[in-house]
């Protein structure tokens, strides 16, 4: 690994000025991914502030039943939170389709907000990126290009936003709270991540200095009508090629609430309110879920070879949606084996 | 904080920080302070500094769960920690399963099982099972495999494992 500095951060406001004084330092939490890039070269920080002492850890009740998700909680601890688990069963489901168990019980909530790409040319410090190095070109346009965006990419980046758990906030609609040099804000979960466009080195929009604190999710948990659907090379310990989060609110067979959430085809968690809105009012019909579907990826653009991702991406709408709709009650706290269904 | 980091130059730090730092930490079962960089991982401080080579270095970018070993009960990639940040950590290796002059019964039944071929693999697998058990959330064969899915093997002995693991919580149960 490269060389770089170290320091513990005792309390928050001494952790953002450190960072805020030094343009190549990062806060480093549960550091399953940066670690990594940094053995990779591909991120090469002057410095470390280390998060893990700050009192950021707690799960707790927030006012108009919500609950606020500390950002150091690990991705473990959250997924089998019972608050968690009762109220807002799609995101335990999420994470644990995430990773392994190890890697659960080290990453954080706000570290898995903050996780790079996985596209291999954004690791591969012997190729092209505009990602690691702005201008340099991006090579997935016309390269293996398996694993990329079909949605919000653009001419120069096609990777994909790794997370699951992320996909699930976009369905749940949660709250990033952060806290920088000025102060602190709250960001929609929608608008916490960026597309590419021309800055695909900008994964986010926080600022410089500004860290995240929680993340609140609003008291509507979805856990009567939901789903986690992740479709994947290997049924275990893969990122997924499709995901899809659905969350629907149902009033006998008519859908009153539809979110749905898309992960692995494109930068950001993907959401699409007016496809959304026309299942709301509709009867729980595969025609309708398949209309929703079509109007999702109407503008998906497929490369050389992840074409296959956009009749994956509507097939599974359509089956998360089924899946959503015919939850008995509670949830199966179990995985989910439906990926090794036949599609 | 995603800004990209693109210098290849290192600027010279104004403010002198320490190179090394000094860390606390128990390790199976034994208190000891050791000074280490910054950039030294969990695994390279047992295996390189403290000759606890039975945590192995397999794939070093967390993906093949060689190097799982327990920190303060819960199962990790060592080396995804770096040690500073570890510091008053209560560490468990391989090497700390050995008590009352017996072996684990997780190390037995990999024995009774015949739950490994090379090896390499196999002292990730019996921390991660011992994880796995304390987690306390297979309840079927199929949680089992799931749950050990951060380990790889490339053996392949993997139906001999999850018999190894299956008859410990069975015997768990059963006592």
């Amino acid at each position: 690994m490269n060389r770089f500095t170290y320091a513990r951060a005792s309390e928050l406001g001494s952790a953002i000025t450190e960072i805020s004084r030094d343009g190549e330092a990062k806060f480093i939490a549960g550091g399953t991914n940066l670690i990594d890039l940094i053995k990779e070269n591909v991120i090469r920080p002057s410095h470390l502030v280390d998060i893990n002492r700050l009192p950021l850890a707690r799960i707790q009740e927030i006012a108009g039943g919500g609950l606020r998700l500390g950002a150091l909680s690990t991705n473990a601890d959250t997924a089998y939170d019972p608050k968690v688990e009762k109220r807002y069963p799609l995101l335990s489901k999420a994470i644990l389709a995430g990773a392994s168990p190890q890697l659960r019980n080290m990453a954080t909530n706000g570290g898995n907000l903050m996780q790079r790409t996985r596209c291999y040319y954004f690791y591969d410090t012997a190729t092209a990126c505009n990602k690691r190095e702005p201008g340099s070109g991006c090579p997935a346009i016309e390269g293996f290009n398996r694993i990329h965006a079909i949605l919000g990419a653009s001419q120069s980046c096609i990777a994909t936003h790794p997370s699951d758990m992320c996909v699930a906030l976009a369905t749940l609609e949660a709250l990033v709270n952060v806290t920088g040099p000025n102060g602190s804000r709250t960001i929609a979960f929608e608008d916490f991540h960026r597309l590419p466009g021309d800055t695909p080195n900008l994964d986010t929009n926080l600022d410089l200095g500004e860290i995240i604190t929680s993340i609140d999710l609003p008291s509507k948990g979805f856990a009567e009508h939901h789903a986690y659907l992740k479709l994947r090379d290997r049924t275990s310990y893969a990122f997924a090629l499709v995901s899809v989060a659905v969350g629907l609110e149902i009033e006998g067979n008519i859908v009153k609430e539809t979110r749905i959430a898309l992960g692995g085809v494109a930068p950001k968690p993907w959401r699409n309110r007016e496809a959304e809105n026309r299942l709301n009012g509709q009867p729980a019909t595969n025609a309708n879920f398949q209309a929703v579907a079509d109007e999702i990826f109407r503008e998906a653009k497929g490369f050389t070879y992840n074409t296959f991702k956009i009749e994956l991406g509507r097939r599974a709408v359509v089956r998360a949606l089924r899946q959503a709709v015919e939850m008995k009650g509670g949830s199966d706290t179990q995985f989910h084996r439906s990926s090794i269904e036949p599609i | 904080m995603n800004r990209d980091s693109n210098s290849v130059t290192t600027k010279a730090d104004p403010r002198a920080r320490p190179d090394t730092f000094p860390v606390n930490l128990k390790i199976n079962g034994k208190d000891l302070q050791v000074e280490v960089a910054p950039w030294v991982t969990l695994l390279d401080l047992l295996r390189e500094r403290l000759d606890l080579t039975g945590t192995k270095k397999g794939c070093d970018h967390g993906q093949c769960g060689a190097c799982t070993v327990l920190v303060n009960g819960k199962r990790i990639n060592s080396c995804m920690t770096l040690a500073v940040m570890q510091d008053g950590a209560e560490v468990t290796s391989i090497e700390g399963l050995f008590e009352n002059d017996a072996i684990h019964p997780l190390q037995q039944a990999f024995i009774d099982c015949d739950a490994f071929q090379c090896g390499y693999c196999t002292s990730g697998q019996i921390c991660s099972a011992i994880g796995l058990m304390r987690e306390g959330r297979a309840k079927t064969a199929d949680d089992i495999r799931e749950l050990m899915s951060g380990n790889l093997c490339r053996c392949g002995a993997y139906p001999n494992i999850l018999a190894a693991i299956e008859q410990v919580m069975q015997d768990q149960v059963a006592s």
